[in-house]
């Protein structure tokens, strides 16, 4: 058995992971209550949290269905809004390069979360302990808090009114702070917002999201003989 | 029962989804272009994170009391707050915002 004090001491990897953990855990509460507002039991809120396990495509999914869409077209807004989770897989694979169950564990907790803290870290173990407590930590306690929502409903009141939202801002920007250090990535997260925002009203949720990856993606295959190291994956 | 069948094929496609990318061929994982692309990828994901949950709602751009939050965790950061501090300052930004009456 792991030290867990001493873990939590001595790795920053664990402490970012645990932290990401509470902050996005504590949403499951927003999204069980959410889906049993739009029409879904309790039990296939909780099916959505175990088994699609993708924050945005959750949202997506009964966000659709509240907003009177077919169930078709809430899996394909789910889908959509998941491709994302490919690119983040193909990231963790470069840095861990699981291997059997260990892939697929890998591969369900792949997300926004413990993707961003384990691209965060520069050394190999720290990466691997920044991604496993980080996925697994939101793992659990998005699936209870889930089910904590689900069953409250409503009574537990809006997550919005104590913050929830904002703290998912102040988050995402905690994990991309780190990286934009020297001009280029300054440059791709300035083009990147500008296209979010503007994507946002054009197309369906989630995919602005994309269009900024692509975008990006573009920016790094033409600038790829030049200045490496400025915006080198670790 | 559609509703069954269409949550189950959404949970399917997001694994599969997610298990695409660590079957990409290892050889092709460690070039120089990949990594780089790689890297930019992730400052452009996490900067349209950032955008998404600051000011979409829906299909529609919202200005309220998440932009405080955003704020805030500048501030915080440029003072070199630890992540869980941010993220913390964040909330209560949002959280101060809406008893302040704001969206």
């Amino acid at each position: 058995m792991v030290n867990v004090r001493e873990l939590v001491r001595t790795s920053p990897a664990t402490r970012a992971g645990l932290s990401i953990a509470v902050a996005t855990g504590a949403y499951g509460v927003s999204f069980g209550a959410l889906g049993t507002a739009s029409g879904l039991g309790v039990p296939e809120v909780c099916l959505l949290s175990l088994l699609l396990f993708s924050g945005g495509s959750q949202f997506a999914f009964i966000g659709v269905l509240a907003g009177g869409g077919s169930p078709a077209s809430a899996a394909g807004a789910a889908t959509l809004l998941g491709l994302r989770n490919g690119v983040y897989g193909m990231q963790v694979n470069t840095l861990l390069r699981p291997r059997g169950w260990r892939r697929l564990a890998a591969a369900q907790v792949t997300i926004d979360e413990s993707t961003a803290i384990a691209l965060g870290q520069d050394d190999r173990a720290e990466q691997g302990r920044g991604f496993w407590t980080a996925g697994v930590g939101v793992f659990v306690l998005w699936n209870l808090m889930t089910l904590l929502g689900a069953l409250a409903g409503d009574a537990l009141g809006d997550p919005r009114r104590w913050g929830l939202d904002g703290a998912a801002v102040a988050a995402f920007l905690g994990l991309l702070w780190p990286r934009l250090r020297g001009r280029e990535p300054w440059a791709i997260a300035t083009v990147c917002a500008v296209v979010t925002v503007l994507g946002i009203p054009l197309v369906p949720p989630g995919i602005p999201i994309l269009v900024a990856a692509a975008v990006a993606a573009l920016v790094g295959w033409w600038g790829r003989e030049r200045a490496p190291e400025e915006v080198a994956a670790r | 029962m559609t509703v069954w069948l269409w949550l189950l094929a959404a949970c399917g496609l997001a694994f599969l989804t997610k298990l695409s990318g660590y079957l990409v061929p290892q050889r092709l994982l460690g070039s120089p272009a990949v990594v780089r692309v790689s890297g930019c990828i992730t400052v452009g994901l996490l900067a349209s994170l950032v955008t998404m949950n600051a000011v979409a709602d829906g299909q529609a751009l919202a200005l309220d009391s998440r932009l405080l939050a955003l704020g805030a965790a500048v501030v915080a950061l440029l003072l070199r707050a630890p992540f869980l501090l941010v993220v913390v300052v964040g909330a209560t930004a949002a959280a101060l915002g809406r008893l302040a009456g704001l969206p």
